[in-house]
């Protein structure tokens, strides 16, 4: 359920637009805030709280790559591979996270500390290459760098 | 032009971001202005100023305005899109960071221009930091009376909505846009119907990227003559310009139009690591068509001049290549970011970028030949022009060009006869239990 918090601002969210199908996305980032993830449970009840087919929510959830389907570690680190953090390294940094945590992009590891995933262009191609910790921009990575991050996340 | 040129998005100025010293510098000085002049002022000004889109299609922007209908019953609406997906574009985040308030007062005279009393802002959900920065402009704005009702003790009133996207290269394009804001998956529209008679719920809706809009107060507080006067004459004013890839210093430097691309790579980015040589350049974002090293000189940074070099201005983002790239797996890359944003509504797109990645991924594993370069180019020219929106078009258009440009990329790699097929693995399912 939601917190009585996210609901209050649920219903701030009401005045914004003239249908209740458009706060999907809205309360689908509300949900995702609470719970880390987009569980089964959480679809259905979103999809009864807006009075929305749980079709729609499913299709909603699963086109947009930030809501997660599956619950995600402590630590979301999303790395870039496109063109400006592929040209500066990024796949090596991307592999050498994969090789030291011991999982393929997509996979989180056993204690559930981080989670990896390889993401398109995050619009920071300035500071390449670069990868999100949960909402955090990191930039300027190397595998220096990404290893005094790793262990500095507990 | 003597000396450095004036910088009107994203001035040095320390704190602007504040709405304090926004004001002490003449911050929403123009919205003052705008409100003392009729709406079509307004658009007449903004129409002659030559603004042009700054999201890619460099659309005249007071045209696009002048397409809204005056008298309508409906609701009217405007997007400030902040979608910001394409590869090698990261401009407008600096515009939320370091000068929100020129965006939303930009966004308030382009609202009162078209009689709009709504603007949803859709920003990119990867943006999280940013949106929370524009949500803060937002709320001082409104406490100081430029947002909400009676602004400014005018009747103008307007609300203005930040949306929050959830990872969607295709909410860039508007219609995709406005479906997502509807709480859709981000579908495109067939057009027409255009957004200005038919867009969100159906209602009359303008869609402008967010350096578009922060252009607008500029415009209104020092006149259009003096804008037209700045850069290139058919593209005036500053861009926002996003050099990345092999150079010294990557970034956003805010130019008049027309630089030559030498001097923004060499002068202001630095040049490239270790003396180079420059092997490709990829103009406005991944979707513009590729450049040789050797064919950048002389060439400038504006719409016209792009598109005589048989390129595009895009967004501005410059992605830089050294010599020792290796351009067909940056290709390849680039095919496979299409493949994945592709929305799959239509068939050329949907199947056809996921061919083009195929081909090319053939290549890098030594297994292409020459017949599979007419077939990629076969490919490419039926996605182009054949589907909903230009995410077709902005996914052949980096093959096509680099077919014509590097040839001997694939010369080098091609074998001459194709390996023996290799047993198909069953497809991967995966099922999630509701």
């Amino acid at each position: 359920m939601l917190s009585p918090e996210n609901l209050k601002k649920l219903e701030e969210l009401k005045k914004q637009f003239p249908t209740s199908k458009a706060l999907t996305l809205p309360v689908l980032w509300l949900a995702q805030n609470q719970y880390g993830w987009i569980s089964p449970e959480t679809m259905k009840e979103v999809a009864e709280m807006l009075q929305v087919p749980l079709g729609h929510v499913y299709g909603v959830v699963t086109f947009y790559t930030m809501f997660n389907p599956k619950p995600v570690g402590k630590y979301h680190l999303q790395i870039c591979t496109n063109v400006s953090c592929g040209l500066l390294g990024a796949e090596k940094i991307c592999d050498h996270i994969c090789h030291r945590l011991n999982i393929e992009p997509g996979g989180t590891t056993p204690d559930r500390r981080f989670t990896v995933t390889e993401v398109e262009c995050l619009g920071s191609c300035g500071t390449a290459p670069v990868m999100q910790v949960n909402d955090d921009y990191v930039g300027g990575l190397t595998i220096e760098k990404a290893d005094r991050l790793m262990t500095d996340l507990k | 032009m003597s000396g450095t040129p004036e910088k009107l998005i994203l001035p040095d100025i320390p704190g602007l971001q504040r709405i304090e010293v926004y004001e002490e510098h003449g911050g929403y000085g123009a919205l003052k202005k705008a409100l003392g002049m009729k709406p079509d002022e307004i658009i007449d000004q903004v129409k002659k100023s030559n603004l042009r889109g700054r999201g890619g299609a460099c659309f005249p922007t007071g045209l696009k305005w002048s397409f809204m209908p005056k008298q309508t019953p409906k609701v009217k609406y405007l997007c400030a899109n902040g979608d910001e997906s394409e590869p090698g574009t990261f401009k407008d985040r600096l515009i939320f960071e370091l000068n929100p308030h020129l965006f939303i007062e930009g966004s308030l005279i382009a609202a009162y221009a078209m009689g709009i009393s709504k603007i949803y802002v859709y920003v990119r959900g990867e943006y999280a930091k940013w949106i929370d920065i524009l949500q803060a402009a937002a709320d001082d704005a409104e406490r100081k009376g430029y947002i909400g009702q009676n602004i400014l003790g005018t009747a103008f009133g307007c609300d203005f909505v930040v949306f929050k996207g959830a990872g969607a290269y295709i909410c860039g394009e508007e219609s995709a846009l406005m479906t997502s804001i509807e709480g859709d998956r981000g579908y495109p529209r067939i057009k027409p119907p255009f957004p200005a008679q038919f867009g969100l719920w159906g209602c009359p809706t303008t869609i402008n990227n967010i350096e578009t809009l922060a252009n607008v107060p500029n415009i209104i507080t020092r006149g259009w003559e003096w804008f037209s006067t700045i850069g290139a004459p058919k593209q005036p004013g500053t861009l926002l310009f996003g050099v990345s890839g092999h150079v010294r210093k990557p970034g956003v430097y805010e130019l008049p139009t027309g630089v030559p691309m030498t001097e923004l790579i060499y002068d202001h980015a630095g040049g490239i690591p270790g003396d180079k040589k420059i092997k490709a350049v990829i103009p406005g974002g991944s979707s513009t068509m590729w450049l040789r090293g050797s064919e950048i000189d002389g060439i400038k940074m504006d719409a016209e001049s792009l598109k005589s070099a048989g390129t595009a201005i895009g967004t501005g983002g410059v992605i830089v290549m050294d010599e020792d790239t290796d351009v067909l797996k940056v290709l390849t890359r680039i095919a496979r970011f299409y493949h994945h944003e592709s929305c799959g509504q239509c068939t050329p797109c949907r199947e056809g970028c996921g061919w083009m990645e195929k081909i090319l991924q053939r290549f890098l594993h030594g297994e292409g030949t020459m017949e599979d370069v007419g077939l990629l180019e076969d490919v490419a020219n039926n996605i182009e022009g054949n589907t909903i929106c230009a995410l077709g078009d902005a996914a052949a258009w980096p093959v096509q060009s680099f077919i014509r440009k590097f040839r001997d990329e694939f010369e080098k790699r091609a074998v001459m006869s194709p390996p023996a097929p290799k047993p198909v693995p069953p497809p991967h399912l995966v099922t999630i239990t509701l």
